[in-house]
């Protein structure tokens, strides 16, 4: 049998090396996801329509409200780039508005969605007992029909949340929490199949050997290792919010109907599409990007974030 | 050689059982159980390597794992330093978790793929010591030492290593806290060979200089031979024989015993195509299942009458030396009396 004496002997030498110091691990992640050409070109695009819808308005000062009807229906001039609409309001600063509704919407829905599928999914997976429990709650809710029920929410409580938080911010608590509780149940089920596979690896059972708790176990050992359902979730989520979020609006169950967003400025533009059809592609044009592009950051964010893929 | 006279136990396990449910039915009710483990005693003393040995199935990992409490026995003791974990509540659990650790078979398995090297071998360190970071990192330093990483290696990923190099990695994990027991879970049943002699001479070192307490659980009959003090001898959830080493090896007591290790392969062509084996017949019966009398009895060259009626007793058959067998204790019959009185009870 062959000595390990290799390494008592290197041990002396080692101690004259110097040792690099820790790199911050943020920055492996970095260097991985500038390597995926598509999540670069989304994460690009996203930055480039958050500054058009935020910063925008402040350049393009025009007011999306004001309504000017002598210029209805006008197509692109120079006074108004991408035309009006049947009110003559500038669709410009509709866009810009409207984006921003649309987006806010979009990442708080996504975010309040993947709180709630990742906890009850975390919760269901690794505690035996409630799994049961969580699980037929899930089932439950994915059995029940969405747009009735939204629409029953909406007519209970618009007039609270109106008067607790103004006419717009009541209706964007309300549209974030009704599409953010009705669409978790994907992600808890993906979320606890996931944990229920990781729960028995052997890495799991040494954590416990440790003594780590069963929070620290949830998030230093199953979290980081169900992060690419989660992300793929996530991106799926943003584009699932905003475009209910239009569907809503299109049913007139939304924002106040002089209130713009991507799906309201897409609804209105329906009745107009053979007059004008580039009012229908500009929104159109704004949904799909964005939900692409967040697709692709997703994408490269889900590889960046993970060892095994990362350096290759 | 170590000599158990006048060492301490460290370790006493007493009628432990780890028995899993089965359910069955429309309700899930428990209709059985797989009896994985099944009353199984035995001491580990300061200082020595115990092997655990055993074909596949027959709970050698269970019982390892169970002596951690990593899974929640059914019943009996386990005593480290003399302090009870088998029913001991969580809080406790953890203070005495720093004591015994454990190394695992799968190094693939073992470590988080999302954590470093650094993050895996300073987590007990995390867990159980109130160290600053730096600190953290000058220990996580010397243990790679230890274990013969380059110290280079600790912002690195568990898969950017070979099998030998992790299962380092999961030594020094187990190491990190200054253990006293380690359980020793088959590992170096996932690597090859010229790995394993590595691994075991470093699990041998380590214990000459940190004067560690293994137990070694391996289906591999030479290399327990190599590194164990003493054997225990597993068969369905039972314990066939307990003996030191070398009168194991020589004399082999239980007729299971015997006929494992004439299935050590031998070296030299001319004496393994003449080795005189004793080849078992059967299969072995399931542990949700097992046969009446001796669990060995359905497949015993040997059995008798009184195997297929009496589970016999572990008794101390020579000084140290313990075997379930009715071979042995039929020649006094005392025993077999007290055993038939015991059972009929």
């Amino acid at each position: 049998m062959t000595d390990t004496t290799d390494q008592k002997a290197s041990a002396p030498v080692m101690e004259f090396q110097t040792y690099r110091a820790a790199r911050n691990q943020w920055w492996d992640v970095w260097d991985q996801f500038k390597t995926h050409k598509g999540a670069l070109f989304g994460l690009g695009f996203f930055i480039f329509m958050l500054l058009f819808v935020f910063v925008g308005p402040l350049i393009w000062t025009m007011d999306p409200q004001f309504i000017d009807i002598r210029a209805r229906n006008a197509g692109s001039s120079l006074a108004h780039p991408l035309g009006t609409d049947q009110l003559g309001r500038d669709t410009l600063a509709r866009m810009m508005a409207g984006g921003q509704t649309s987006i806010a919407v979009g990442l708080t829905a996504m975010l309040l969605a993947l709180f709630l599928g990742t906890l009850i999914g975390v919760l269901a997976g690794y505690f035996r007992k409630i799994d049961g429990l969580l699980m037929r709650t899930t089932d439950l809710f994915l059995a029940l029909p969405l747009l009735p029920l939204l629409l029953v929410i909406i007519m209970l409580y618009r007039d609270n949340l109106r008067a607790a938080f103004g006419p717009e911010g009541g209706i964007f608590v309300l549209i974030v929490v009704v599409i953010g509780a009705t669409s978790w149940m994907q992600t808890a089920r993906v979320v606890r199949g996931d944990v229920l596979a990781i729960k028995e690896r052997e890495f799991v059972l040494a954590a416990r050997s440790i003594g780590t708790p069963p929070h620290r176990m949830i998030t230093r050992h199953l979290l980081p290792n169900v992060m690419s359902p989660i992300m793929v979730s996530a991106t799926l989520g943003i584009a699932n919010a905003i475009i209910t979020e239009s569907a809503l609006s299109f049913l007139g169950l939304g924002f106040p109907s002089d209130f713009p967003t991507w799906g309201r400025l897409l609804f209105d533009a329906t009745d107009w599409l053979t007059q004008n059809p580039e009012r229908v592609i500009w929104p159109g044009l704004a949904i799909s990007l964005t939900v692409l592009s967040v697709n692709y950051i997703g994408d490269g964010l889900r590889d960046a974030l993970d060892p095994r893929i990362r350096g290759r | 050689m170590f000599d158990i006279r006048g060492a301490k136990k460290l370790v006493e396990v007493k009628n432990l059982k780890m028995h899993f449910p089965i359910r069955s039915g429309l309700l899930r009710r428990v209709t059985g159980a797989v009896k994985a483990v099944d009353d199984v005693s035995f001491d580990i003393y300061e200082g020595e390597t115990l092997g655990l040995v055993g074909e596949s199935g027959c709970g050698k990992s269970t019982c390892g794992r169970a002596v951690l409490r990593l899974y929640e026995p059914t019943s009996g003791s386990i005593k480290l330093d003399g302090e009870e974990i088998a029913h001991a509540p969580f809080d406790k659990l953890r203070r005495l978790r720093p004591k015994m650790q454990m190394v695992f078979q799968d190094p693939q398995a073992s470590l988080n793929p999302r954590m470093t090297v650094a993050g895996i071998i300073g987590e007990p360190l995390m867990e159980h010591s109130k160290m600053s970071a730096k600190e953290r990192t000058e220990r996580i330093y010397e243990l790679m030492d230890a274990v013969g990483l380059n110290r280079d290696f600790a912002n690195r990923y568990p898969h950017e290593f070979s099998g030998g190099q992790r299962q380092r990695i999961g030594i020094a994990r187990a190491l990190a806290l200054n253990p006293k027991f380690i359980v020793c879970d088959e590992p170096i049943a996932a690597l090859d060979v010229s790995i394993q002699a590595q691994v075991v001479n470093l699990l041998e070192d380590l214990q000459d200089r940190l004067g560690l307490t293994y137990l070694f659980i391996s289906h591999d009959l030479s290399m327990v031979r190599h590194i164990a003090d003493r054997v225990v001898v597993m068969y369905l959830g039972k314990v066939a024989e307990i003996g030191p080493r070398d009168g194991l090896y020589e004399d082999p007591l239980h007729p299971y015993t015997k006929a494992l290790l004439s299935a050590v392969p031998e070296p030299d062509p001319v004496s393994h195509d003449n080795a005189n084996r004793t080849i078992l017949q059967g299969d072995v019966p399931s542990p949700a299942n097992p046969p009446k009398g001796c669990n060995f009895s359905t497949r015993c060259p040997v059995a008798m009458d009184i195997c297929r009626r009496l589970d016999p007793e572990v008794a101390e058959v020579k000084p140290g030396r313990f075997v379930a067998c009715h071979l042995y204790s039929e020649t006094t019959s005392q025993t077999a009396a007290n055993a038939a009185q015991t059972v009929g009870a």
